[in-house]
């Protein structure tokens, strides 16, 4: 490992899932022509909104409790390194195994040597976005180890040899038959004859995973909340898959950020409220597992726990940044996202995709490598008013576009544009409606790029006869 | 009561109407309209697109032109949210602009702000004889909060036929310079808003922003729909013998 001296390190690159390939708008023209995606997220996020937006309008005091959901984490990274040694101290004690891992390659690295001291060639995986972020399937898939994710969604993406789209959701991008066409394609021992009925789809992932759970002897697994009081784990989930992969296994390795803490067991009381009202638009959440270290004769018997640092403290040192890791990954921020709903979650290139994606994911690699990131969003606000935790987004948003490298001739006709606009007599006679109109042409569509992706869809309006300045010198 | 017009660039350069419906509004109400000539922008801009550096001159021309004055009005929901929201920020660690910043933008209102909250008035004597419908505009929505003070200033309209908009709290894509560096996504959000527009059968789309009627404007001219952008301050100036 690398000791660094000052800043934090960023993610490393050439390891796990948040650079992409291509910069967002391209990737969004992509997604935006194809129509079966267009149709399938707009059904999707509109649906999970108005589950939601019922379900939060139940509680009088939704308000209240994100204030309170705010606040606590941000006393819980205000004092991270103290709470973390606490978590330590208490998973210890508890017969757990503590690692700490400052990235990407460091967590696979400890990951597959545990499982490789197991003896073991498989290994169940309940859903996390952690082990998503560092590439942990490939690293593991690498060492000759056959990761099985048994989230449906999740089942959905890895047998379809796919990236998943969404934080919660992550095969939102497929329909019904499509999924019926990987599973018929790449499910061991699926039925030939399998229809594209939910379901039969269920009950094909069902049979399938059951045999799964029951012969493999390691699970890996994220976590949403870890209690530095008391040294508890907790997964919450819909399918019962979790609670398999946590109970049924003789090892268990949790991987988790950094910032999944809360201080105190009675602080879960606020996030499991928080959470399956503004993530799925339920009012409790279906399976909640909580385990503390190990429990002899009671489920797995050798417990570790790795913590992922992997940019998290660089996010940490950022002042506005920061509240990036308030994060409960709801997801609530991506249904209301007009941009998310309308590109889908690979345009992002990141596994965190959508507003939290647009602020996460640069953070975490440095603002250069994710540049467009930033500018993924019309700043239309709708993400800040759903999220359950108060993460101005929109603000970091604005705060990593100044971060951001600019090109060359934006940043000279920007600077040229504030130099005009900080001179009023200057500004008066380039305002002169004419010129402007003889650069456009006729309705905008002599503009030069970049300006022509405006006028390929929109008129520009017709210049007025005279400006408000003019028109007001002349009364 | 003396009121300091900040006219926006946006409306100054191109939509001098709905600056000019501003003024023409406060004086039949009976109120004196000043417009200070040092105004430029408020330099949001710069600011979304990532240059604070540049918008800082901007800031600063902003809190000196206006800091005489008590009461600012501007007829742009998002240029008073960069006023209220994001010129301290720019200020940074000038600790004397930034208190200056936050004074004067807490003396700037927007249109329908300042006529419910500071004047007291709804019902504003207009006469508009035309089906409209209201794009709530994310800003004044979701920055300024404005809640339903545009539709109570439209329902006292005489001869107006309002008609609600459907999903008309999403964006209309346009994002300021959102619009040129993902034209592609910005234009899909463009065509539902369109649809939402077209279905209610309005002849009038209206709001309280020149920037996203220019981008709803912008595209129903281009598909030749037929339904005209009118920015909120021209309708609430119209009367029985002067139409917007």
């Amino acid at each position: 490992m690398t000791t660094f001296l000052g800043m934090p390190a960023r993610a490393p690159r050439g390891v796990g899932h948040l650079r992409g390939d291509e910069p967002f708008p391209v990737a969004a023209r992509e997604a935006l022509a194809n129509a079966q995606l267009r149709r399938n997220l707009q059904h999707a996020t509109t649906t999970i909104r108005g589950k939601s937006g019922r379900v939060i309008a139940e509680l009088p005091d939704w308000q209240e409790l994100r204030a309170a959901g705010s606040a606590l984490k941000a006393y819980t990274m205000a004092n991270l390194p103290l709470l973390l040694e606490q978590l330590e101290e208490k998973v210890t004690a508890a017969g757990g195994v503590v690692h700490w891992a400052a990235d990407a390659n460091e967590a696979n690295r400890i990951v597959t040597d545990l499982v490789r001291q197991t003896g073991e060639r498989r290994v169940i995986k309940v859903k996390s976005m952690a082990t998503q972020e560092i590439g942990l399937n490939e690293a593991l898939e690498a060492a000759g180890i056959a990761p099985v994710e048994t989230d449906l969604a999740e089942l959905i993406v890895q047998l379809g040899d796919d990236k998943p789209s969404h934080i919660l959701v992550p095969a939102i991008h497929r329909n019904r038959s499509e999924i019926r066409e990987i599973f018929l394609r790449a499910m061991p021992g699926v039925d030939p004859s399998l229809t594209d009925n939910p379901p039969e789809l269920a009950g094909a992932a069902r049979k399938y995973l059951r045999e799964t759970f029951l012969s493999t002897r390691v699970a890996v697994s994220g976590a949403n909340f870890a209690v530095a009081e008391t040294g508890t784990l907790a997964v919450v989930e819909s399918e019962g898959n979790g609670r398999m992969c946590l109970t049924l296994p003789e090892t268990l390795i949790t991987v988790m950020g950094i910032e999944k803490l809360v201080p105190a067991w009675s602080d879960l009381e606020v996030f499991l409220q928080l959470l399956p009202r503004a993530s799925t638009g339920e009012r409790m959440n279906p399976y909640t597992s909580m385990w503390h270290g190990v429990t002899p004769g009671d489920g797995p018997q050798s417990f570790h726990l790795v913590l992922l640092d992997n940019g998290r403290s660089a996010v940490l040192a950022d002042e506005v940044g920061r509240q990036a890791l308030h994060c409960i990954r709801c997801s609530a921020c991506l249904n209301v996202c007009p941009v998310y709903e309308r590109t889908g979650g690979h345009a992002y290139g990141s596994v965190y995709p959508g507003p939290i994606g647009a602020v996460l994911s640069p953070q975490l690699t440095g603002v250069a490598d994710n540049a467009s990131l930033p500018y993924a969003s019309s700043l239309c606000g709708a993400c800040f008013d759903a999220c359950p935790v108060q993460i101005d987004i929109p603000s970091i948003l604005v705060h990593l576009r100044n971060q951001a490298p600019h090109p060359r001739t934006e940043a000279a006709v920007m600077a040229a544009a504030a130099y005009m606009m900080d001179r009023p007599k200057l500004y008066a006679s380039a305002q002169r409606a004419a010129k402007l109109a003889r650069i456009a042409g006729r309705r905008g569509r002599g503009l030069p790029p970049p300006l022509n992706g405006w006028s390929a869809s929109r008129d520009l309006p017709a210049p007025p006869k005279e400006t408000f300045r003019d028109w007001w010198r002349g009364r | 009561m003396r009121i300091a017009l900040f006219a926006t660039c946006l409306a100054d350069t191109m939509f001098p109407a709905a600056a000019k419906a501003t003024v023409l509004l406060l004086e039949r109400l009976g109120h004196e309209v000043v417009f200070p000539a040092e105004q430029t922008c408020c330099g949001q801009m710069h600011i979304n697109t990532g240059y604070q550096k540049d918008a800082l001159p901007l800031v600063e021309r902003y809190a000196r032109t206006f800091d005489p004055y008590e009461v600012i009005v501007a007829p742009s929901g998002s240029c008073v949210g960069s006023v209220r929201h994001q010129h301290a920020m720019v200020a940074g660690r000038n600790a004397r602009l930034a208190a200056r910043a936050t004074s004067v933008a807490s003396r700037t209102f927007e249109l329908s702000e300042l006529l419910i909250d500071v004047l007291g008035v709804e019902d504003v004597g207009a006469y508009f004889p035309h089906r409209v419908t209201y794009h709530p505009t994310c800003h004044s929505l979701r920055v300024l909060r404005v809640g339903d003070k545009p539709l109570r200033l439209l329902r006292h309209v005489r001869g107006l036929d309002l008609v609600e908009l459907p999903a008309a709290e999403q964006c209309c894509g346009f994002g300021g310079t959102f619009s040129v560096k993902n034209a592609d996504t910005s234009t899909a959000m463009l065509a539902d808003k369109m649809r939402h527009v077209l279905d209610t059968g309005a002849d009038v789309c209206t709001a309280g922003d020149a920037s996203c009627l220019m981008h709803i404007g912008g595209g129903l001219s281009r598909l030749r729909t037929g339904v005209r952008t009118v920015h909120l301050a021209e309708i609430l100036a119209s009367t029985e013998g002067r139409a917007a």
